[in-house]
Formats: C-alpha cells, structure tokens, sequence
C-alpha cells in the first residue's frame, strides 16, 4: 500500500497543526493584499490580518458563499495578475451564472499532487492504465484526474465523457485498469458490460468516481458488477477540483489533503462552528492556493468530520460522504428530503439507482413522485407481486423520508441517462 | 414438454401494446394467446407464442423486461357448463390458480383452451382426468 507524500500525510496531528497555523497566517495576508473583494468583507467584520495568529482565530473571519463568487464574477476574486495564470475552470451552475476559478502553474502542481495522492491511496501505481471518462475542458473532473494520474506515471487514457461504445472499445483493448467518472456513469458502464456480455474481457481492479452523490449500496453494486474497488473522491471547482479528499484502502470516510485545505463544519443556519463529530456544512478554506485563493468557503455538503485513527496510517481528518447538499436538499411538505435516501431505498429494494423525482404542487399541496424502472430481476408474470412491490416501496419511502411518495414503476431504460452528472429531480413548482 | 408463456413488463403509455406485437411480427413469431393483468400505471402482458425463446430474446433486446414461466393448457368442451365441469375439478382437488385465461383457435374442434397458472404440475391436472395439452398441441414449435 503506498503513499504518494508519506511524511506529511502520516505526520503528527501536531506538526499539521503547526503547517496549517503557518499557512492560514500566510494566506490571510496574501488574500488581504491580493483579493480586494475578501479584504473588504474582512473590514467590514473589523478584522485585520494580524488578527489571525493561528487555527484558532480562523472562526474570525467571514465566510465565503457561493453567492459572493456570483457576485465577483468573472475575476473579483482571483489573487494572482492574469500573466501568472495559466488555466481557468468553470462551473456549470444551475442557476445560469458562472464561476470561474483560476490557476497559476502551482496551483496546478498541488492539484495533481492531492489527486495523485488520492490514486496511490486507492492502490493504484505507475503500473495501472488509467481511463479518464470525465468531461475534459471546463469542468474539473477530466484534467483533474487526468494530471493526478499522469504525475503518478500510469499510462492515461483521455477519453472525456460519452460515446459509451468507444470507452467499452478502448476499456478492452487497451486493458484498462482504473476507470474513473461519475458514479452514475461507472453504473451505467457496469450495466451494458454485463448486457454485452463483456465482463470476461475488460481488466478493471479500480475505480475512482466522484462528482455526484452516491450510497455505499450502490457502491456494492457497482464492485460486484464490475469486479472491481471503488473509491470515492471529493473536490469541488472552487477549490481547484477533485482531491480535496480521498477514500483510502478502509472505504470508509475520505481523507482531507490538509496541508493545503482546512476543514470546519458549521450549523448551516445559524453558521455557528460545531464540534468534531457533528453533521452539518463542510466549509473549506484554501491554505495555500494563489490564483483563487478561497478562504471559509461554504461548500453546501453536509458531512461529518472525524479524526480517528484510520487503520492506513494516513492521519488526515477523514469527511463522511456528503449527506446531501443543503442546496440540493428539497423541501417538500416541509421535510427535507435529500435524493441520497431515495437512492438508498431503491438499491436496497433491489432497483437500479435510475430514478427521477418530480416534485410539483396542486391544489396548495406539494407532491412528491418517484419515476423507477422495473428490472428484470423484479418482474413477475404475477401483478399482485409487483403491486405488493411498489406497496413495499412506497412503505419504506415514507419511513425514510417522514412523507408520502407516489410510487411509478416504468420500463427500463425510459428515464433520461446523462453520461455525465444525472438530473434526478424536476422541481415544478413555482416558488 | 410443458407450455411456456412469456410475460412481458408493459407501461401504460400508448402504442407500448402496438410496439411488442410489431417486434413479434418483424421476428416472425405467432400469437396463440395474449391475456393483459393492468393497474393505473402499468401492466403484466402474457403470451403464449408459437417461438417462446426466440420471443423473450428478441423481447430482451428491445429493452423490454420479460419473464419466463411454466402454464398449464387444458382443453375445455365449447359447451354450455364446459368450464364449470373443468373448475369444479380443480377445486375438488384443492388445486390454486393464480390466475386464468381463456385461449382461442379453429385448431381445437369444438374445446376452448383455458390457460392455468398454478403451483400444481401439469400431471396433477392429467391425474384428475383433465385433458392437458403439452407444447405441441398448443402450437408451440421451438
Ligand atoms: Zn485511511
């Protein structure tokens, strides 16, 4: 089992404590001179750099939400002149406005290198032969992993998203060892090797997918299917990309590259710090990031962090899988409801984890329906099965979620498949 | 051999019923049965073809979710009380249906063709003096 930057992602909680002292009070006065959009919402909290001595003052400082990099939009708040950078990313965003996050050629180098540290915690070396099927250009996901892997020295296949017969092709005659996408297109790859009959000839050991939320139930699926480990990674735009953290061999919880990103969670209403161990909203600052140097930002992601010793001997804080985003997170009926525990119940039930909810309003009323596609292993000739099935779904729905859910079984292969992240839920309703 | 019946996934959307016997025709198979069991939403479509494996695959390919299951066919006198007599034999011998349909062809002289799906092999059915057809009889010739 190997690591990628043994001696700081094994050092002491101490000694990272003291980098991360030293780089947050670095930071803080890069940002203060550099970025005058932060150095003005510092002023206006009353803070100045020499307020921030160490970790413990970084709770003094304003937060960073994605409404603020709207806002800054295209450049307010880039901290390196446009001569040292050398790559932008974007988000695509939901709402219509961009954000646009820059890179100088160090910021690029500490990118691979948390990725490239993500891929030697998933076992993977020089050896493998590493199939990218993310999008490559403005999203993150395909020059991410695709210059972690390089840095590493596998043998990397660009193959950007879709054309799902030229991945298969090149999955089979190339060997590939590693595939890395989104969870919902490895699952989609795993179904159409197994409907192709494909299984026997593909080499796959690894599998690094991220992007989209996904439950460990159909991580099992995906490993069964494929035969194959699969890890989760987690980055965001904002934050250079994927490989702000890292699943290790334990699979359970992702390590933060914390010599370059510094962890908090908070009480996403009240933005109250919370204590190690609590559930709420991850919020990163970037430690050492020149071209958009990001301090407290609101990630969205509900997760909890944990700094357990981890059987690897990486001594990261490990992050759960995020929960839900709590801009992801709808409010039907006044529950919130997260598409992860509708995921959960479907793959437990033996569905495939291609749904769709659509949440409309009539009469006053929000409704709340789930489209699933029937599967072969669920069908039967005899319809009281399946009525007692969709019974069964809608019970356990409702225990999930604390409301009702109208249950439509659908023919396999009507729901809307993206190749690249899927569109679980249609909102109706016009709020 | 024992009779096979395909069932078939159906959505209630319209021309899905059109759709399948169109796939059945351009593979050159023959409907000798088709009974439907619906709710709202959806449906179970279930046939009796002359091809039941070439049906399930070619069915399969076009992304249709299909089962495959064991029926029994048992000739009925096309007579007032011709039913009744079979049913009260069954239920003497405390056989269970799950559900039943009728079959129709010019093929069996004067007899209907009631199909059983049943826990029951098709012997018990012969065994209580019921008149079975096997595969062939039901025109299946795969
Ligand atoms: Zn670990």
């Amino acid at each position: 089992m190997g690591y990628y930057s043994k001696e700081i992602e094994c050092a002491s909680r101490s000694e990272i404590r003291r980098l991360q002292d030293s780089r947050l009070v670095e930071q803080v006065r890069y940002v203060w001179d550099n970025v005058p959009y932060y150095r003005h919402k510092m002023e206006e909290k009353g803070v100045k750099p020499e307020d921030i001595r160490s970790i413990d003052d970084i709770c003094k400082l304003p937060f960073l939400k994605k409404d603020d990099l709207r806002d800054a939009y295209p450049d307010g708040l880039r901290g390196a002149p446009k001569k040292d950078i050398v790559r932008i990313h974007s988000t695509s965003g939901t709402t219509g406005k961009r954000v646009v996050a820059y890179y100088t050629r160090e910021d690029l180098e500490l990118w691979d290198t948390c990725v490239a540290r993500a891929l030697c915690a998933a076992d993977i070396t020089d050896e493998d032969i590493v199939q990218v099927c993310y999008g490559y250009g403005l999203f993150t996901g395909g020059l991410g992993l695709h210059g972690g892997a390089e840095k590493l020295g596998c043998m990397v296949l660009p193959m950007s998203s879709g054309s799902t017969d030229r991945q298969l092709q090149f999955m089979e005659d190339l060997q590939s060892t590693v595939l890395c996408c989104t969870p919902s297109y490895a699952a989609y790859l795993a179904e159409t090797i197994t409907e192709k009959g494909l299984r026997d000839r593909i080499h796959l050991r690894r599998g690094i997918f991220g992007a989209e939320a996904w439950s460990e139930d159909m991580r099992a699926s995906i490993e069964a299917s494929l035969g194959i480990k699969a890890h989760d990674i987690y980055g965001l735009t904002e934050l250079s990309g994927p490989g702000v953290a890292y699943e290790c061999s334990e699979q359970s919880g992702m390590h933060i590259n914390e010599d370059h990103f510094y962890a908090e969670i908070i009480d996403p209403d009240t933005c109250e710090s919370l204590p190690l161990g609590s559930k709420g909203e991850l919020v990163i600052t970037s430690l050492t990031k020149k071209g958009f140097p990001l301090l407290r930002y609101r990630t969205r992601d509900i997760c909890i962090l944990s700094a357990e010793k981890c059987s690897c001997g990486r001594t990261f804080v490990k992050m759960s899988r995020p929960m839900g985003r709590s801009d992801d997170m709808l409010i039907v009926k006044g529950v919130n409801v997260f598409p992860s525990q509708i995921e959960t119940v479907l793959i437990q039930q033996g569905y495939a984890a291609n749904y769709q909810i659509i949440v409309d309003r009539q009469n006053h009323s929000d409704t709340l329906d789930v489209l699933i596609e029937m599967t072969p292993e669920n069908f039967s000739d005899n319809l009281g099965k399946i009525t007692a099935q969709e019974k069964s779904l809608v019970a356990e729905l409702k225990a999930m979620l604390g409301i009702y859910a109208n249950v439509h079984l659908v023919a396999p292969k009507t729901i809307a498949r993206s190749e690249g992240k899927a569109v679980r839920v249609i909102d109706k309703r016009k709020i | 051999m024992e009779v096979r019946q395909i069932s078939v996934f159906l959505e209630n959307k319209a021309g899905q019923l059109a759709n399948i016997c169109r796939i059945l025709a351009d593979a050159q198979i023959d409907m000798k049965a088709l009974n439907i069991a619906e709710t709202a939403d959806y449906g179970v479509l279930r046939l009796i073809t002359d091809k039941p494996l070439k049906t399930l695959s070619v069915l399969t390919k076009n992304a249709l979710v299909c089962t495959c299951s064991d029926v029994v066919a048992v000739k009925v006198p096309d007579q007032p009380g011709g039913l009744a007599g079979v049913l009260e034999v069954i239920a003497e011998k405390g056989i269970s249906i799950e559900y039943m349909y009728s079959m129709l062809s010019s093929h069996f002289s004067g007899n209907a063709v009631m199909v059983f799906q049943t826990t029951e092999s098709s012997k018990v059915f012969a065994d209580a003096g019921l008149s079975v057809l096997d595969a062939g009889e039901v025109g299946i010739n795969e």
